[in-house]
């Protein structure tokens, strides 16, 4: 593990989990929610944890994204707070 | 996405890029003995290529592709191969889902038994949840109006 | 200020999440607990006794495989669920 490489990983994660809950566009918030499964499928990966990497990967980024634009589309895309 | 559109650049990419992310899925799938991948991330990425389908073409061509009585067959199926490897083990004298008894069906000793009865249960896996994963986005992005939609386009 | 009580309990949760994890073995430790007793097994007899490479794989299907199957089943019922609340009769 180097650590470097941990400690810009878990930053990046930390940033888009904020951004994530602090932007209006809805779309967004799923794109840079799917760009958060991204760092922590690099994270597991990274810690040697590969199963649950591409689960993450496969889950988390792909068919969990797929879910939320289906159902943007069927919403309004501005959240109201 | 759900209503009827051309564009011929989507359609193009989408045609060359699914029977990849099929075949891709499938050696996640015949590999996760091996390496990391199995049957749960096999049905998700296979799952994945439908929905790109789905994106690509409108509900009428995903359906003709998939319809929703085959989804809930293979839903069933998914469950009903892993569960019925199980009851397979229990029938043959042993435990449920303990693979070594199928041995006496298969021409192959236990040990080896135990390796082809893993790879039954993971097909079991990825056939359910292909099945639930293109199912739950279908119901969600037609908010389960499959039948008002079609009937719409007078198809 | 509506946020703020949110934001305290964020901070507080954060900070017992950090001082719980001081008391964890370090990573990759060959000396922790899971590492001492049950990990051994697992490593020296899978391939012995089921012929897959992928520890992980023969833990998931084969040692923990009535684990798996629940899990396919609640998978199973989570795409039930959404038929039953979204699908409507056409004729309601």
């Amino acid at each position: 593990m180097i650590w470097q490489l941990d400690l810009i990983l878990v930053f990046l994660a930390v940033i888009a989990a904020v951004a994530a809950i602090t932007v209006r566009d809805l779309l967004s918030a799923v794109m840079i929610l799917g760009a958060f499964s991204f760092f922590m499928c690099m994270i597991w990966t990274q810690m040697g944890g590969l199963d649950v990497a591409f689960t993450e990967a496969c889950v988390g980024a792909g068919i969990t994204t797929a879910f939320f634009i289906a159902t943007l589309y069927n919403t309004t895309r501005r959240t109201k707070d | 996405m759900v209503r009827e559109f051309e564009d011929v650049i989507i359609q193009t990419l989408c045609r060359f890029l699914v029977p990849f992310i099929q075949l891709y899925s499938l050696y996640v799938f015949a590999h996760g003995h091996s390496s990391p991948g199995g049957g749960f991330q096999g049905g998700c990425v296979m799952a994945a290529a439908f929905v790109l389908i789905f994106i690509a073409y409108d509900l009428n061509e995903a359906k003709r592709r998939f319809g929703e009585k085959a989804l809930l067959i293979f839903c069933c199926l998914g469950v009903f191969i892993y569960a019925g490897t199980g009851w397979a083990c229990l029938l043959l004298g042993s435990n449920f889902l303990d693979y070594g008894f199928l041995s006496k069906v298969l021409p192959t000793d236990p040990v080896k038994a135990r390796y082809y009865g893993m790879a039954m249960i993971e097909l079991g896996v990825q056939i359910a949840v292909m099945a639930v994963m293109v199912s739950i986005f279908l119901d969600l992005v037609t908010r389960g109006e499959h039948e008002e939609i079609l009937e719409e386009k007078g198809a | 200020m509506k946020k703020a009580p949110a934001f305290i309990a964020i901070i507080i949760t954060a900070f017992l999440l950090i001082y719980a994890a001081e008391e964890f073995p370090e990573w990759a430790d060959p000396n922790q607990p899971a590492s001492l007793h049950v990990s051994p097994r697992y490593i020296e007899k899978t391939v012995e006794e089921t012929a897959v490479p992928n520890m992980v794989t023969s833990v998931l299907a084969d040692y923990r495989g009535y684990d798996t199957m629940f899990e396919t089943s609640v998978i199973f019922t989570a795409g039930i669920v959404v038929m039953m609340l979204l699908r409507r009769p056409k004729k309601w």
